[in-house]
């Protein structure tokens, strides 16, 4: 086994009165996608400032590959390298200015830069672009400009936060690819995310963080398994027939119902271990006999908020405990 | 904002993997190395948005003509013999006036996420201020050159000739230099842009206008002069002034090295203070 990328213990960060991160404990294996899955304000971007060097925590430990985040600052500072929430590139400036600047930043001269960041540019699509001002860029190829400024040195370790919030499926997509690429390259891969679904198809592991504690570790099977391994989400036509639909839904799919903010909407937890679908079409049958319209529905996964519901008993909100 | 829309980029796994085929990574550069890569970024930045240049030229020719006309005739009998005296404190003024903007760009770029992955870097960390400064010694020696230019026109004739000129403006971006770290440090303690202007002119006025730039302080009642000989443009002035006049007063440049190397200490650790617990 080697040595964790990351490790902390009672990590703590203070705004004000928000305690942004609140005693976190994490140990992530390196050589793997880890994923941090929280809603909105559960403190990601936080940690992930700190352990980045960016923030000085305000109690607990954090070490990078060994070395303190705040002692040994500059060691972890030559081993990773961060994809921030918003774009961590300049906007005045084009693709290519900002790889060559990075280049350089990165001890690289002059010509080496250039190079670097023509074969980057290539292999990230943006050969076309490399001459115009980021703020001209699509999200996607912003995203991807981002990536690629922070792999120009092959970092071992790699923050993004939030890589794919705001991106349209295709872009999303794309992201994904470039991230598994990464990792198969041997670096570790440290993802926070809002989705379920980019956490399960990415990670290797994931924890789930809420007012900036751990609240459930584990692979992305386990994680599942104690919430279900799908849901069905159903629209309907009148919402007086709601209360009549959850009753059937809840008894055939003997699981738990949760009814959405939508009056129309409803969703329930399978536990069904492969025969999802099917349990799912036995449920809608049972509303179709019962003659409750059904205008829409879907099988997926859990969704953060009901993973949430799960977990914690409470849905994922950002509501502040003053 | 325009955007573009993207032909399909379909990230291909051989093509990815050789950028990432971890080559031989190069030694960190050094302190110097880096602050010019930041030097360069802002030379960018200026090719980028090139009229933010007009600061630095429009706004000194405007106070070159209006104060030499204005105040030559009432001070020193003609805008000619006034513009002798003039000159090298209005240049001195315009280039103090504009190192104001190092901090409002420092206050608009610290929000942006660039700034978080510069901190990330293992560099040297003075360099990205170091970086902004050494641009804007460009503006600054471009103000200076528009003055002089100006100035020549006009009918200014420095004693001093090209040594005492060129020597006179260097001190001044040295000055300036120094000088500017004190914005380094209002950009990065304050919240908006606005306030970064606020305070500047706050202090930038009082500095240049109660100083020798527009007339002896000998003139000046007695508790003004108490301000104005401790008033380090004054000392500036006076210095450049003797420069290019070719009278050089070793003691007021003295008083400028020692009070720029004093702002470099001070204000630059303060800056850094800041820039590191950002
Ligand atoms: N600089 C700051 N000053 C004050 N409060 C802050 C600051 N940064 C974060 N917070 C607060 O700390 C909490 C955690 O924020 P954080 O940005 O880490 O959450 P997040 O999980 O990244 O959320 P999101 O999904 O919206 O990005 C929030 O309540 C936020 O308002
Ligand atoms: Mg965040």
């Amino acid at each position: 086994m080697p040595d964790p990328a990351i490790q902390t213990s009672g990590l703590v960060k203070v705004f004000g009165d928000t305690r942004a991160v609140d005693g976190l404990d994490l140990s992530v294996p390196s050589g793997s996608v880890y994923g941090v899955l929280g809603p909105n304000g559960a403190g990601k971007t936080t940690a992930v400032r700190m352990l980045a060097t960016l923030l000085r925590p305000d109690g607990g430990e954090a070490t990078v590959f060994g070395h303190d985040v705040v002692r040994e600052a500059d060691a972890v500072r030559s081993r990773v390298s961060l994809t921030g929430q918003y774009a961590s590139v300049d906007e005045e400036m084009t693709g290519a200015e900002n790889l060559i600047l990075l280049g350089r930043l990165l001890g690289h001269r002059k010509p080496a830069a250039k190079e670097r960041a023509a074969e980057l540019l290539e292999a990230f699509g943006l050969t076309e672009a490399a001459g115009r001002q980021v703020k001209t860029y699509s999200g996607g190829m912003r995203r991807r400009i981002d990536i690629a400024a922070s792999i120009l040195n092959t970092p071992d370790l790699l923050f993004l936060d939030e890589p794919t919030t705001g991106l349209d499926p295709r872009s999303r997509n794309q992201v994904w690819d470039i991230v598994r690429v990464v990792v198969a390259h041997g670096t570790t891969v440290l993802l926070t995310t809002q989705y379920l679904e980019e956490a399960d198809r990415l990670a290797s592991r994931i924890a789930v963080i809420d007012h900036g504690k751990v609240i459930a570790e584990g692979t992305p099977g386990e994680l599942k398994s104690s919430v279900g391994s799908g849901s069905v989400h159903v629209r309907l036509r009148d919402p007086a027939t709601r209360g009549e639909a959850e009753r059937l839904l809840a008894e055939t799919l003997d699981a738990p119902v949760y009814l959405e903010a939508d009056p129309v909407a409803l969703t329930a937890r399978i536990t069904g271990d492969g025969a999802e679908a099917a349990q799912a079409a036995r449920a809608l049958g049972r509303l179709a006999e019962a003659g409750i319209v059904v205008d829409d529905f879907s099988l997926g996964q859990p969704s953060l908020d009901e993973v949430f519901l799960a977990l914690t008993d409470h849905p994922a909100t950002e509501e502040q405990a003053a | 904002m325009s955007t573009t829309t993207e032909t399909t980029y379909a990230p291909a796994a051989e093509m990815l993997g050789t950028v990432l085929a971890p080559g031989v990574k190069p030694p960190r550069p050094s302190a110097w190395s880096a602050s010019l890569t930041f030097g360069w970024r802002a030379v960018l930045k200026i090719k980028h948005v090139p009229e933010q240049l007009f600061d630095v030229t429009a706004f000194p020719l405007m106070m070159t003509l209006m104060f030499t006309y204005l105040f030559g005739g009432a001070l020193a009998g003609s805008p000619t013999e006034y513009l002798q005296f003039l000159l090298p404190g209005i240049m001195v003024t315009s280039v103090v006036m504009i190192t104001m903007y190092t901090g409002v760009e420092v206050n608009k770029d610290i929000e942006k996420g660039v700034f978080d992955r510069f901190r990330t870097l293992p560099i040297w960390r003075p360099s990205t201020m170091v970086g902004y400064l050494l641009g804007d010694i460009l503006r600054y020696t471009m103000a200076s050159t528009v003055i002089l230019l100006v100035g020549l026109v006009l009918g200014f004739r420095p004693q001093g000739g090209v040594v005492g000129v060129v020597i006179g403006i260097l001190v001044l971006l040295g000055f300036s230099f120094a000088f500017s770290w004190i914005w380094t440090m209002f950009g990065l303690l304050l919240r908006s842009e606005k306030s970064v202007m606020g305070v500047s002119m706050l202090v930038l006025f009082p500095l240049t206008f109660l100083s020798n730039v527009y007339v002896e302080p000998s003139t000046m009642p007695g508790w003004l002069q108490v301000f104005v000989n401790v008033n380090p443009i004054t000392h500036l002035v006076a210095s450049v002034r003797s420069l290019m006049a070719g009278t050089p007063d070793a003691g007021e440049l003295m008083w400028v090295l020692v009070a720029s190397v004093l702002m470099i200490a001070v204000f630059g650790t303060l800056t850094m203070r800041l820039y590191n617990r950002k």
